[in-house]
């Protein structure tokens, strides 16, 4: 190349970049949502980006369901405090107290009590009036037309029919009263880029997504933590298997896959054969977290 | 078994550091309903993806399931079409794809409602169009609308897809008169790049690998050339913008202004100019998480020191001195309007342009472009999916450039004060010349250099310079020369070929050198015929409309008439 072209991963992180400080610059009082996911430890470095030599000028919102694996909690706290930046925890107590768990209630409705009306909560609560978020245009179908600025009525509801036309990189910021807006900076990022961007990089992230010999309950094809107590069913077993998690969620309701990939480049290798897989069984499907391959070896519930 | 590991460790390290050195090429896709956008979409999508992840498997050298030929798309085709359906069709889907030479970002523009203000968002930030046309049908009024508006929106490079040559058995003269009338329409248009290709989505014909049904087609496939389109010279890389996203000032020892390339290049060492201020200073550094770097190009976000302390805050542009963009508050655009109201001329709006934003009121409607015949009309409103050329005031000064020239300090949207929607997307086109006090924009400082004054030019050559725009043919033009001539005009002809990007400055160096100067570039070239009129002084520019004359010597007298009335007449024969 003329020494004048920037490559893919380079754009997509100018562009973000470009994001966070337009953000920052346009309203009152921004916060950026921190899940200790791969896509928020890439987020993260790009605000770093963005604000250097200056610290991340917003503070992080982790909503913490109190169900979160401990190598999650603890990898946070050491980032956190690594990188210089403010860390905001909020937790349903309430529900909590009242007993929440995924157990009695099921994945949704639990999700809906810790999740996310805990975060509707925080975000009241701190009087945030943008929140920007690590979620991808490409992760499903339904994200395809989201905006980079998605805007949300007083209630923090998304109405679809009332989004604005994203022209150019010229983002309006314009609220109402009582209005929010959620920012996706990685809109234009695939899982691919991520991972790229995550090696190229150097970004640490949390051990979980390594493979490594892990003490699990296999229930049929299902890999599950035994971090807590969780019911046992006949016919479930303990076993030490290499195995690591695609997706850091809550510790009973994220299952594991068997895997030997221990190093980042291993990881991309296998994200690569797993939907070259795909494409030979002719499961044609335009979102590459979406199929029931990958689901069943996650184990959802 | 540890030299197979081995063995994979060295590919996918291989496969990264390739893979992380490819470029990003965002395009568009437009057609009509069932013109089989949705089956290329697929098709790209999942043929796509096999060639990329190929790549690393052939590592493995695991066995190949080849997919070629008779898949059925019909799922991946009706999963858009609920899609569609689900009556959010004022919107547009971004898609995503990689090719080990490139990612690509597909802005998907379904339905046909909306189609205007959801292809123009689409557009916005597109490298390239695929304007998609069934082979049974041929050009037809929104495909030339597809292009026209591809080319509102500054896209450089169209492709033309001819759709469904299966169903005209692969036929070369099918092709070639489908060709031939969008050539026809698109010399209008000014896209710089055209490249037709027959394919067939469903079966793959052409758009992944070169299909032996068509040997007459010596072109790449469509992945091949949307793998290899070169389109870094797209960019602005000589005309320096730098609009200040905010100011980072960490401590008292640093100061810098963080913001992204907008155009040009920036070196440290370079003198700038802080707009709208005007004052002076010189690059210090440039400053990134990754260390300070010897130079900034779009699109590049950066943090740049200066050498001076100075008042700079966001909003405000660093720029070259000897090339600064235009410092206005009337400016000349079209504009898509989006809103559900009409745009109304007593109510003011907000407008972002680069970092600002500023409050605008909108003082007239030139006209309104009827988007399939081109034609232009009075207009006294613009509603949602209509365009416009308006001419717009703003409270404080905007720094511009022509959009042809800047795509990011030429485009700006514009805010409702009430509802704070989007209400339009604008492309400016120039500054309007009935400004009190606006200046020729070529006035820069080369002019300042001449030693010999127009005053004095025009007493060698015996009459003042003007510029003759009109249509009929270059073969009118040189006739109409040629009578301007035996009167005692010296003269020169401009004929405009299709790349019309450089027409006008060459007709302002003709100008300038005091000829009569006439441009034979007709309704084709209408950007520049606006513009031409916008910058040139009222009485050097006569816009002759000579679609109605057969006979030159006609044409000729007309034009010598009104050169007589404003004064042009030779003093020598
Ligand atoms: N024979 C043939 N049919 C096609 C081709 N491309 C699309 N079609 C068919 O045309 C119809 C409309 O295609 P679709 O992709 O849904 O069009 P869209 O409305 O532009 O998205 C479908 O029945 C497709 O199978 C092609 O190249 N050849």
């Amino acid at each position: 190349m003329d020494g004048l072209t920037l490559t893919h991963l380079r754009m997509l992180e100018a562009e973000s970049i470009y994001i966070l400080r337009e953000v920052a610059a346009e309203f009152q009082r921004p916060v950026m949502l921190y899940s200790i996911g791969k896509d928020s430890s890439v987020m993260v470095r790009l605000a770093q980006k963005a604000f250097y030599p200056g610290r991340i000028p917003f503070p992080l919102l982790h909503i913490d369901t109190t169900y979160k694996f401990r190598e999650m909690i603890e990898f946070r706290d050491r980032f956190c405090a690594d990188i210089g930046a403010r860390l905001i925890v909020h937790t349903n107590r309430a529900a909590i107290e009242a007993g929440a768990n995924p157990f009695d209630l099921g994945t949704q409705k639990c999700c809906g009590l810790l999740k996310t009306r805990a975060l509707l909560d925080a975000l009241a609560e701190g009087e945030f009036d943008a929140a920007i978020g690590g979620a991808r245009r490409d992760e499903e179908k339904s994200r395809a037309k989201e905006r980079v600025y998605s805007f949300r009525d007083a209630h923090g509801q998304w109405d679809p029919k009332n989004q604005r036309p994203e022209l150019w990189n010229l983002f309006n910021s314009k609220l109402s009263p009582g209005e929010s807006i959620r920012v996706f900076p990685l809109s234009n990022w695939t899982e691919l880029d991520v991972w790229q961007y995550i090696h190229l990089e150097n970004i640490p992230i949390v051990p979980l997504y390594f493979a490594k010999k892990r003490e699990m309950l296999v229930r049929g094809s299902m890999l599950i933590p035994v971090e807590r107590d969780i019911p046992l069913l006949p016919g479930d077993s303990r076993q030490q298997v290499m195995c690591r998690m695609r997706s850091l969620g809550c510790s009973p309701c994220t299952g594991a896959i068997p895997s030997e990939a221990d190093t980042v480049p291993k990881i991309i290798e296998e994200m690569m054969l797993f939907r070259r897989s795909e494409r030979e069984n002719r499961v044609i499907d335009f979102d590459q977290e979406g199929s029931m391959e990958i689901k069943k070896r996650e184990g959802y519930f | 078994m540890a030299t197979k590991t081995e063995e994979v460790i060295t590919g996918i390290d291989q496969f990264l550091r390739r893979d992380e050195e490819k470029d990003l090429l965002r395009f568009i896709t437009a057609g009509s309903v069932d013109d089989g956008k949705s089956t290329l979409i697929g098709r790209l999508l999942f043929d796509s993806k096999g060639v990329y992840e190929d790549q690393l498997a052939s590592v493995k050298k695991a066995t190949l399931n080849e997919s070629a030929g008779a898949i059925d798309f019909a799922l991946l085709t009706d999963g858009l079409r609920a899609e569609r359906e689900q009556g959010i069709t004022i919107d547009v889907a971004y898609r995503y794809f990689a090719t080990p030479r490139r990612k690509f970002i597909i802005a998907d523009t379904p339905g046909h409602e909306q189609y205007t203000r959801n292809m123009a968002t689409g557009a916005s930030t597109a490298n390239l169009a695929i304007i998609l046309i069934d082979a049974r049908k041929g050009v037809l009024p929104q495909s030339r609308r597809h292009a026209f508006i591809a080319s509102l929106l500054g896209i450089h490079h169209l492709v033309v897809a001819v759709n469904k040559i299966d169903l005209v058995d692969y036929r070369e003269d099918v092709f070639e008169r489908i060709c031939a009338d969008f050539r026809n329409f698109a010399a209008q248009l000014q896209v710089p790049d055209l490249y037709f290709i027959p394919i067939s989505a469903l079966y793959g014909d052409n758009v992944v690998s070169k299909s032996d049904r068509m040997p007459w087609f010596e072109g790449a496939s469509l992945l091949h050339h949307l793998e290899t389109v070169h389109i870094a010279s797209d960019r602005n890389l000589t005309e320096m913008r730098f609009p200040v996203q905010l100011v980072v000032r960490p401590n008292q020892e640093f100061r810098g202004y963080a913001g992204q390339v907008a155009s040009g290049i920036l070196k440290p060492g370079d003198p700038v100019m802080v707009l709208p201020s005007g004052r002076a200073s010189r690059v210090k550094s440039i400053v990134t998480y990754d260390g300070e770097v010897s130079q900034a190009f779009p699109p590049m976000s950066v943090t740049v020191c200066l050498e001076d302390e100075m008042d700079v805050s966001r909003g405000n542009m660093l720029a070259p001195p000897s090339h600064p963009p235009l410092v206005t508050r009337c400016i000349d655009a079209r504009l898509v309007w989006m809103g559900d109201q009409p745009l109304d001329l007593r109510r003011q709006y907000m407008i972002k342009h680069t970092t600002q934003m500023v409050k605008a009121q909108v003082r007239s409607i030139r006209y309104r472009v009827n988007i399939n015949t081109l034609e232009k009309h009075p207009a006294t409103e613009l509603h949602l999916n209509e365009i416009g050329a308006v001419v717009i005031d703003t409270h404080s000064p905007l720094f511009v450039d022509h959009y042809g020239r800047n795509r990011a300090t030429g485009s700006f949207v514009m805010v409702d004060l009430v509802s704070n929607a989007t209400v339009a997307s604008g492309m400016i086109t120039g500054r309007d010349p009935r400004v009190p006090g606006a200046i020729p924009e070529h006035d820069t400082a080369t002019a300042a250099l001449a030693r010999i004054s127009d005053a004095e030019r025009q007493a060698r050559i015996g009459h003042p310079p003007v510029l003759i725009w009109m249509n009929g043919g270059a073969e009118l033009a040189y006739a109409v020369e040629s009578e301007l001539f035996q009167r005692g005009y010296v003269t020169h002809v401009i004929a405009a070929q299709s790349d019309g990007s450089v027409l006008l400055d060459l007709a302002q160096n003709v100008l300038a050198a005091g000829l009569v100067t006439i441009c034979s570039a007709g309704f084709l070239y209408e950007v520049q015929r606006e513009r031409a009129g916008s910058l040139i002084e009222p009485n050097r520019f006569i816009d002759f409309d000579a679609s109605r004359f057969e006979d030159p010597g006609r044409v000729a007298a007309l034009i010598m008439q009104e050169l007589a009335a404003r004064g042009i007449v030779p003093s020598r024969r």
